[in-house]
């Protein structure tokens, strides 16, 4: 990621729409993604207004795949509701990973910025906000317009593509495979990331668990890879003891 | 596919759950904790979840794209998602890294006619 680093001059504006720039790329590999989401809702026989409603106020991917088979099948709605609990239990993460850079901020900020918090919005953001954690109010109000325009950016398309999904069906031929865009840009987010020793034993023991995790229902996998991973960066941390002024950022 | 089988207020009362579920964990921490400091246990512990998160969606992508595990040179994905990942060591440059493995990915299928 080349971004610039927010100087003090950076007016609100412009981190907004470097917010939207950040979250550009990703659109390319969940568009498709969005496309599908539509065809497979209305092929579950939901009506359209309930197939947009879902992607308007739910605003998960994976939970709203899950769910459209779920719909399908006659799955009783209190089933669906815990199911899709389980599968974003790992957005409780994120959030507690974002808490400490967006503290300034209103309760009705954080709010907002909450209900946009998927995996890219948060993939994006994150990386951003560790490469210059927000020292003073200002720049905690400027990643605050960044996570916006990254987050709203990502709710528009997902909006547009699912309307389009729904109304024309598949139009991205499969055989483009554009949905590997979207592990693409999480290798290239997850490269500046790994910066010392426990950083890189967190993800290698993250990666193996949730390969051999992988056939977990509901994405469990990547809820036991994730643990693992923060254990092992834990305990790496004993093996290689972090600078000081690595420590000083968090 | 046997269709919904509920009524569509019970279409729209199971949306709106599934709304405050999602709302709920994606709030959790930035609205109940977000007023004071975190304990630093939980901030070191923190500091993995970019690069563990992550690459626990990247491994089983790249080594068991169609759900098997696949590491061979006939894996195109994970060819391409090396070649990518180097790129974006290198260069650091976002998309690079997706324009270069995507293109890698289409050469290699054509290659490996597949």
């Amino acid at each position: 990621m080349s971004q610039p680093t927010p100087s003090p001059i950076q007016a609100p504006g412009s981190a907004f729409w470097a917010g939207v720039r950040a979250q550009l790329p990703i659109l390319l590999g969940t568009s498709p993604f969005g496309m599908i989401y539509g065809v497979l809702a209305v092929g579950a026989q939901l009506p359209f207004a309930a197939a947009q409603g879902m992607s308007a106020l739910v605003f998960a991917g994976s939970a709203q795949f899950i769910a459209t088979g779920l719909f399908g099948g006659g799955t009783p709605g209190p089933l669906i509701v815990l199911i899709t609990f389980v599968v974003n239990l790992r957005h409780a993460l994120y959030s507690a990973s974002l808490a400490p850079h967006l503290r300034g901020l209103s309760a009705r900020w954080r709010a907002v910025l909450a209900f946009l918090l998927t995996d890219e919005a948060y993939a994006v953001v994150i990386t951003h906000a560790a490469s210059a954690p927000p020292q003073d109010a200002g720049q905690t109000r400027r990643l605050g317009w960044y996570t916006l325009g990254a987050g709203l950016t990502l709710f528009v398309s997902w909006q547009i593509s699912t309307a389009l999904g729904a109304l024309l069906g598949a139009a991205v031929p499969a055989s483009w495979e554009l949905d590997f865009t979207l592990a693409l840009t999480f290798i290239a987010l997850v490269i500046p990331a790994l910066t010392d020793r426990p950083a890189l034993a967190s993800a290698l023991v993250a990666g193996v668990t949730a390969v051999l995790a992988r056939g977990l229902e509901f994405r469990l996998g990547l809820l036991v890879a994730a643990a693992a991973g923060i254990a092992a960066g834990l305990l790496a941390e004993r093996v290689w003891p972090l600078a000081p002024v690595a420590e000083e950022g968090r | 596919m046997i269709g919904p089988n509920m009524t569509p207020l019970g279409i729209w009362l199971t949306i709106l759950g599934m709304a405050l579920v999602t709302f709920g964990t994606r709030a959790s921490a930035l609205l109940l904790i977000g007023e004071g400091e975190l304990p630093l246990n939980v901030r070191r512990a923190l500091r993995y979840v970019p690069p563990a998160v992550l690459t626990a969606i990247i491994f089983p992508a790249l080594l068991a794209p169609d759900g098997p595990l696949d590491i061979s040179l006939g894996n195109a994905r994970l060819l391409a998602g090396i070649a990518a990942g180097l790129i974006a060591w290198r260069a650091r440059s976002t998309l690079l890294a997706i324009g270069a493995g995507m293109l890698l990915l289409w050469g290699l299928r054509w290659l490996l006619g597949s």
